[in-house]
């Protein structure tokens, strides 16, 4: 069959260098002559401005910017302000009066305490806490979130990264799979297919974990709101809550350039390549058909896969509690190992357990934190343990926290950091190896957003307590 | 009442519509509805892939036919992976591929190679290209570089809705003729035109005689020579195959998949007869 491949060489050599352009050119020239006598537009012109000025302005060097940390912080304000009426409601219906309800079930029917426990102070528990915690924040993130793709959004933020991405050695499309990652880390890493080079491909899968995921979502908001913004008067508390989110974003998105400068200059050493990026019109989001599919979708796809790593969970965490090793529980014991290595880094033993139990979802971080708090600091306050005490509210959450856990503005600093920067979750971990093909960069991806977390961990930690703020 | 969809190539001779079949259109319209069957569409009868333009409603169309719900968003490049799904219309079942997005087939990427090589080889019976109906001019070269490869080809010129926002208007009948395939005006997130789209697709996937592939004139004698020249040796070497002048297009500027195709002879699979699955 070669002789056709010799003699296609051959009539090669005797056409100009250029047969692709000629080729590529009488295509145009045939969809130009088409595209002429079918199309016929009148004010064309009129729409085709306003979407060149909102560009200028959402484009521009420095209003680009501007804009884009105006649109997030609205975003996680309208989180944060809309979530935490319909939160404490869903809290006191799930949480108290459903725990209680479900426990009266229980004692009636006369079931033995170990399994009322497991049950009831463990599963039931943690689900509800999962469901009170994230549905509200969710079900009013996705949903603005979806709205500003569906506008037109997302490619002006690539455009305005793309530079930053370029001078960092990485590849523009770096900012669209970054952008998935704030959905969803593993839908992130696998958003960089899109990316040619095995290189930048494989710069955009290490830092994907720098952005935001959803089960990461509601602890910053949480921590952001209770802690944070609890430090200034009530009136603008929303807007530092806010800040704050919007401050752990944007030192993402830093360490995301920071890590792609250095995997570039080091390990992944190569140029970066060109592409081209084609904005989008602007089309009106369709408000109805977004609130649908991303309460649908996400919201409850999230929910889902949160409900299911809690139950689990759930036991876990009243198992370690329960189950006594000498003169103290397998929870306590661990946490006194874990104790030291969390006082160096601002946070202590009972959150780095819960990160360890959290493995498989980050979604179920802060339930985990409060129940492995209140199970363990249940003496100190005199109840029963085992027992879940009574908390109303985000505000009585944040008060558990500060006097059975001994937390401090320092720990909720640390804990919205260490939520930035810890290892991606067991999912996103299999979707990489998936991706790669190499245990050598799986480890990578997992290791080294941990050991950053631990380092700037340490170092907020030593210079809040060298300055006398902790 | 939509005016029937000229279709050349596929002439109204009367021959050519068994009585019967019209009649049960006829008798019962409700047969023809679209029944959406998700991800499974277990045994199907014909194969359409959907390409086009990255950003021009492809996933939305998708997802329209099929009922599923595969992320939507307002910008190039989403749809990674190849989606398939499946949708059954007037009793017969479909299989559907949507295929990632690219401006041409010249396999600069991945993506294009992907695309190429399921239109080329894996020979659908119906390819619908989705089309920007605010962007024609950039949307055509792709049309009309598929149009080289096959024959059984609908046009979806989607987002009509916003076109006429913006004042765009664009003439289906004359697009139709120098296409030479069906096309259908469409606004897939409002479900606008599915119908019509769905009967151009039943009759292109049905059709036995569908319209040859394009040949597209090159301001070039020379580069006509070569091309005719070459066409023919294609044709002597793997009789039958339906596009030989694009073939030689290719094997001319040393595409590298196409050579591969020659060397281990799969070229010469386009020249068997599809099989009716």
């Amino acid at each position: 069959m070669t002789d056709l491949l010799d003699e296609a060489a051959r009539l090669r050599r005797g056409l100009s260098d250029d047969v692709g352009d000629r080729v590529v050119e009488s295509l145009y020239t045939d969809a130009a002559r088409i595209a002429g006598t079918s199309v016929d537009r009148d004010d064309a012109r009129a729409r085709l401005t306003v979407d060149r000025a909102l560009d200028r302005v959402l484009t521009h060097r420095v209003w680009g910017f501007v804009a884009m940390g105006v649109l997030f912080f609205g975003v996680f304000w309208f989180t944060i302000a809309g979530a935490a009426v319909p939160s404490d409601l869903l809290y006191v219906l799930l949480v108290e009066n459903g725990h209680a309800w479900l426990r009266g079930i229980f004692d009636a029917v006369g079931s033995p305490w170990w399994l009322t426990g497991l049950l009831v102070d463990g599963v039931y528990l943690a689900t509800a806490w999962v469901v009170a915690v994230m549905l509200p924040p969710m079900a009013i993130f996705f949903p603005l979130f979806t709205l500003l793709e569906d506008f037109g959004y997302l490619p002006r933020v690539a455009f305005n990264l793309d530079r930053l991405f370029a001078r960092s050695g990485a590849h523009g499309k770096q900012a669209l799979t970054m952008m998935m990652g704030y959905g969803c880390n593993a839908a992130g890493v696998t958003a960089t297919r899109i990316i040619d080079s095995r290189r930048e491909r494989l710069i955009a899968i290490i830092t994907n974990n720098f952005s935001i995921c959803n089960g990461r979502w509601p602890t910053l908001i949480l921590m952001g709101t209770i802690f944070v913004g609890a430090v200034v008067p009530p009136a603008l508390a929303g807007f530092v809550a806010a800040g704050s989110v919007v401050a752990v974003v944007i030192v993402g998105i830093g360490v995301t350039l920071a890590v792609s400068w250095s995997l570039s200059r080091t390990v992944l050493r190569g140029e970066s390549s060109v592409y081209s990026l084609e904005l989008p019109p602007y089309r009106p989001p369709q408000i109805w058909r977004t609130l649908y599919t991303s309460i649908i979708d996400r919201t409850l796809k999230v929910l889902r896969r949160a409900l299911v790593m809690a139950a689990p969970a759930g036991a876990v965490i009243w198992l370690i509690g329960n189950v006594h090793l000498g003169d103290a529980s397998v929870a306590a014991h661990l946490v006194t190992a874990l104790s030291p290595l969390g006082w160096v880094i601002g946070l202590n033993g009972v959150i780095l357990l819960a990160y360890l139990v959290a493995v498989p979802a980050n979604e179920i971080i802060i339930p985990t934190i409060v129940m492995l708090t209140l199970t363990l600091g249940a003496n100190t306050l005199g109840a029963a343990p085992g027992v879940m005490l009574e908390l109303g509210d985000d505000a009585q959450i944040g008060t558990v926290l500060v006097t059975a856990g001994g937390w401090t503005l320092l720990t909720a600093v640390n804990l919205m950091l260490f939520t930035l920067l810890h290892n991606p979750c067991s999912t996103t971990v299999l979707t990489i190896w998936h991706e790669t093909r190499s245990v050598r960069w799986t480890t990578l991806a997992t290791l080294l957003p941990l050991g950053l977390g631990f380092a700037v961990c340490a170092l907020t930690a030593g210079v809040a307590r060298l300055l006398g703020w902790a | 009442m939509a005016a029937p969809l000229p279709t050349p190539g596929v002439g109204p001779s009367p021959e050519q519509e068994p009585a019967g079949a019209c009649a049960s259109c006829a008798l019962a319209p409700s047969s023809a509805r679209l029944a959406r069957l998700g991800l499974a569409p277990g045994r199907y009868d014909h194969v359409v892939a959907l390409a086009g333009n990255p950003n021009t409603g492809k996933s939305t169309v998708f997802n329209a036919l099929t009922g599923l719900r595969q992320h939507v968003g307002n910008w190039a490049g989403k749809t990674v992976a190849r989606a398939e799904g499946g949708f059954s219309y007037g009793g017969t079942a479909y299989r559907i591929v949507d295929l990632p997005g690219t401006y041409s087939l010249l396999s600069t990427s991945t993506d294009e190679d992907v695309a190429r090589d399921v239109l080329l080889f894996g020979r659908p019976d119906v390819v619908v290209v989705v089309v920007d109906a605010t962007r024609l001019e950039r949307n055509l070269p792709l049309v009309l570089q598929i149009r080289q490869i096959t024959g059984r080809v609908v046009v979806a010129l989607n987002l009509v809705d916003e076109a006429r926002r913006h004042g765009i208007t664009v003439d289906t009948r004359h697009l139709t003729r120098e296409l030479g395939v069906p096309v259908v005006a469409t606004a897939a997130r409002r479900n606008e035109g599915l119908p019509e789209l769905l009967a151009a697709i039943a009759q292109v996937a049905t059709t036995d005689d569908p319209p040859k592939p394009l040949r597209l004139i090159h301001h070039d004698p020379a580069l006509e020579r070569a091309v005719a020249d070459l066409a023919a040796q294609v044709e002597a070497r793997f009789p039958g195959v339906p596009n030989s002048r694009w073939v030689a297009l290719r094997l001319l500027e040393g595409d590298a998949g196409i050579e591969e195709a020659v060397r281990s002879g799969t070229l010469g699979e386009l020249a068997t007869p599809r099989e009716a699955a």
